[in-house]
């Protein structure tokens, strides 16, 4: 592990979110997918709709397979989500203004009610990471009765995509501004990184050197998705050890 | 404007020749010319007419309202749409159409500003087509919103939260030159209508009457009226040309300021304008014939010199595809890029392979087989059948950049084969819709600008030198 004072930062890392994960651990048992659905009220879109690509899952588990038959190898699950970029292109595309950059949170944000649908930011995400309410999907008993009320519902013809759990991150900033503090590492997390059972994805500040995610995130073998668009991703992948 | 062939000969039999070849050396008395026109405008419409009208009103309440209907009540869900390909058909006609509109303004603007005579008797033709294709792609960039009761938001109204349109985005630049082009081509469809409007009113009875006298503007034809109307007409021919080329690079921008590979081509915006133009002028060429079959009187007015005409600007035109379709594909190709690479194996050998070579053989192929031929070029039916497979061609041209060039992306994850679904009937329906519209226009107004083809005719004359028979032109304007 890192020191905390050989951290480098850079001012672009300056009040970022961000998150490692290890896809050498990943055991792809899709909990963190199953917990972002509950947590986010991520439409239930049926068996028809997602086996033809409308499947509406803000983070998936991506598999490769290597070589041709019968020499196949399995490359590491690949964890897919929103990469909160710095530079995003999926900000500039939209006429509406629906999908901005916050300024506090340093992430990309959807805002639901401001989005008409005209899909351009979709197209433009080199990472394939947004989903669409094609239709207004029924939620069938008993999911129906799971809803997190902390969370907007989504209705039909609007984008939506992952939030870093932005309401989770509120309601620690709001506890520690009642106690009179900053947050602490570790004392809330996503839902996908929550329900991990190996412990592969790892959420904080990248900013604060103290934090597990930024000692991660600086050990230097990591790496970032399509680094080389320009877009700054928020997300260090470890893979190979 | 002489003619080879006819050098040899001389006399009654040269003049001849020129007046049977040429609309604008053989004049009718101005009377007779605009009853003609009356004529094939008030003709009764026969029994085909009105099966044909009836049967694309029920094409266009089908699958274009109800469809639309369908549509917005069960979402996007119910069209081809998914992830990777997010655009699909309705993207397809709306730079379909846009491109269709395309060449009303090249014949009536361009040509004007460069005085080419042949253009006479069908600048209003062509102009009917851009106003209509344009309609076409209102409608379908608007099929296309997920939440289309809110397309009000893309534009810039004065509202209490002060939000404007993201001027950032290549959409909201796309919608002000859209509305840009339809406005100023609209009103440059009307300005030279105003004359053969008072000419209409001047020889119509009932209800009519009263229609043209109120789109005639009061026009006497006094000296005065007409100078102004010649001034506006010349502004607007000479602003509206930069608005059409702008109009398709920034829709070419839509893509080519995305970062998806295949897209992101800096030769998108004369690679769209030519394009555009390659399948107008392949519409421009089948509505003629279509005009010259049907109407009345218009074998006068459409000959074989302008259907020639039309056919040397289509194998100019797909000569220049040709070699911005090469362009951009070396220079994407040249570049390495393994995506892009990729993609471009896909658009050939994937399972939609078939439409690349179509495209090829449609765009590129069929013309230069015909159109070299003085002959072929002039027989109305076999231009027409250029222009419907230049059109076809164009439209998988369409399809193969936005449906087919997205499946290919950078997360080979998503990677997944579009399929259309409500799209195809609500594409069969503009096309509906705006042959319906061309119809009701051909009952309703002129469709030939007879001034401007009496102000042609009488700016040209045919003068003998000893055998020799020679055609003059006086300067016009």
């Amino acid at each position: 592990m890192i020191r905390p004072e050989e951290i480098k930062l850079s001012s672009e890392e300056n009040g970022k979110w961000g998150m490692v994960i290890d896809q050498d651990i990943c055991t792809g048992c899709q909990a963190c997918v199953a917990a972002c659905a509950m947590e986010n009220n991520i439409s239930f879109v049926g068996e028809e709709d997602s086996g033809y690509g409308r499947a509406m899952h803000w983070i998936r588990i991506e598999r490769f397979w290597e070589g041709e038959y019968p020499e196949v190898k399995m490359t590491p699950r690949q964890p897919m989500l929103c990469q909160q970029c710095g530079h995003a292109t999926c900000e500039p595309v939209c006429p509406a203004f629906a999908t901005v950059h916050s300024q506090a949170e340093q992430l990309n944000l959807q805002v639901y009610n401001r989005c008409v649908g005209t899909r351009y930011c979709a197209n433009n995400c080199p990472y394939q990471v947004r989903a669409f309410n094609w239709r207004d999907y029924q939620r069938p008993e008993p999911l129906s009765n799971q809803l997190n009320p902390d969370v907007t519902v989504r209705r039909m013809g609007v984008m939506e995509k992952c939030t870093f759990c932005i309401q989770r991150i509120h309601k620690a900033q709001d506890q520690a501004k009642a106690e009179g503090r900053e947050v602490q590492d570790g004392e809330f997390t996503t839902a996908c990184a929550q329900a991990c059972p190996a412990s592969a994805i790892v959420f904080g500040r990248v900013d604060n050197p103290e934090s597990l995610v930024s000692q991660l995130a600086h050990k230097g073998h990591g790496v970032k998705h399509l680094e080389e668009l320009g877009t700054l991703p928020n997300v260090t992948y470890f893979k190979g050890g | 404007m002489s003619d080879n062939k006819t050098h040899a000969d001389h006399g009654a039999h040269s003049a001849e020749h020129f007046r049977e070849k040429h609309l604008m050396l053989d004049p009718l008395p101005r009377g007779q010319m605009n009853d003609m026109v009356m004529e094939s405008m008030l003709e009764k419409p026969t029994w085909k007419f009105w099966i044909i009208f009836a049967f694309l009103s029920v094409v266009v309440a089908y699958f274009l309202f109800y469809k639309w209907g369908v549509l917005i009540a069960k979402g996007q869900g119910e069209a081809g749409v998914m992830r990777p390909d997010y655009w699909g058909i309705f993207l397809v006609n709306t730079v379909f159409w846009i491109g269709i509109s395309h060449a009303g303004t090249f014949i009536s603007a361009i040509l004007r500003v460069f005085k080419a005579e042949f253009r006479r008797p069908f600048t209003r033709a062509a102009e009917l087509m851009t106003t209509f294709g344009l309609v076409q792609a209102g409608f379908s960039i608007f099929m296309h919103l997920g939440r289309v009761w809110l397309f009000y938001w893309l534009m810039p109204y004065p509202n209490q939260r002060m939000l404007w349109p993201n001027l950032h985005s290549p959409l909201t630049w796309d919608l002000l030159a859209i509305t840009t082009y339809l406005l100023s081509s609209t009103m440059y469809l009307f300005l030279p209508l105003i004359p053969d409007m008072a000419m209409a009113r001047d020889r119509s009875t009932g209800w009519r009457k009263n229609f043209y006298r109120i789109l005639a503007l009061g026009f006497r034809g006094t000296e005065g009226e007409w100078t102004h109307l010649r001034n506006a007409m010349n502004i607007f021919a000479f602003a509206i040309i930069p608005v059409m080329f702008s109009v398709h690079t920034i829709v070419s921008w839509d893509f080519a300021a995305a970062t998806r590979p295949g897209w992101s081509s800096t030769i998108f915006g004369p690679y769209f304008i030519v394009g555009a133009l390659h399948s107008g002028m392949g519409a421009a060429a089948i509505v003629l014939a279509v005009i010259q079959g049907t109407m009345k009187h218009m074998k006068y007015f459409v000959r074989g010199e302008h259907f020639d005409a039309i056919g040397k600007l289509m194998l100019i035109i797909s000569m220049a595809w040709a070699y911005f379709f090469f362009n951009d594909y070396m220079v994407q190709w040249y570049g390495g890029d393994k995506w892009t690479q990729q993609m471009l194996h896909f658009h050939e050998a994937g399972p939609l392979g078939w439409m690349w070579f179509a495209m090829l053989i449609c765009n590129i192929a069929i013309p230069w087989a015909i159109l070299w031929n003085a002959r072929w070029r002039a027989t109305p039916w076999l231009i027409a059948t250029v222009g419907i497979a230049i059109n076809i061609g164009m439209w998988f041209e369409r399809y193969i950049i936005i449906p087919i060039s997205v499946t290919i992306n950078r997360m080979p994850f998503t990677w997944r084969l579009y399929q259309p679904g409500i799209e195809v009937p609500m594409g069969i329906g503009t096309v509906a819709l705006f042959i319906l519209l061309y119809m009701a226009a051909s009952k309703l107004i002129p469709l030939i600008p007879v001034w401007e083809v009496q102000e042609g005719q009488m700016a040209h004359e045919l003068k003998k030198f000893g055998r020799e028979t020679v055609v003059s032109v006086s300067e016009l304007e």
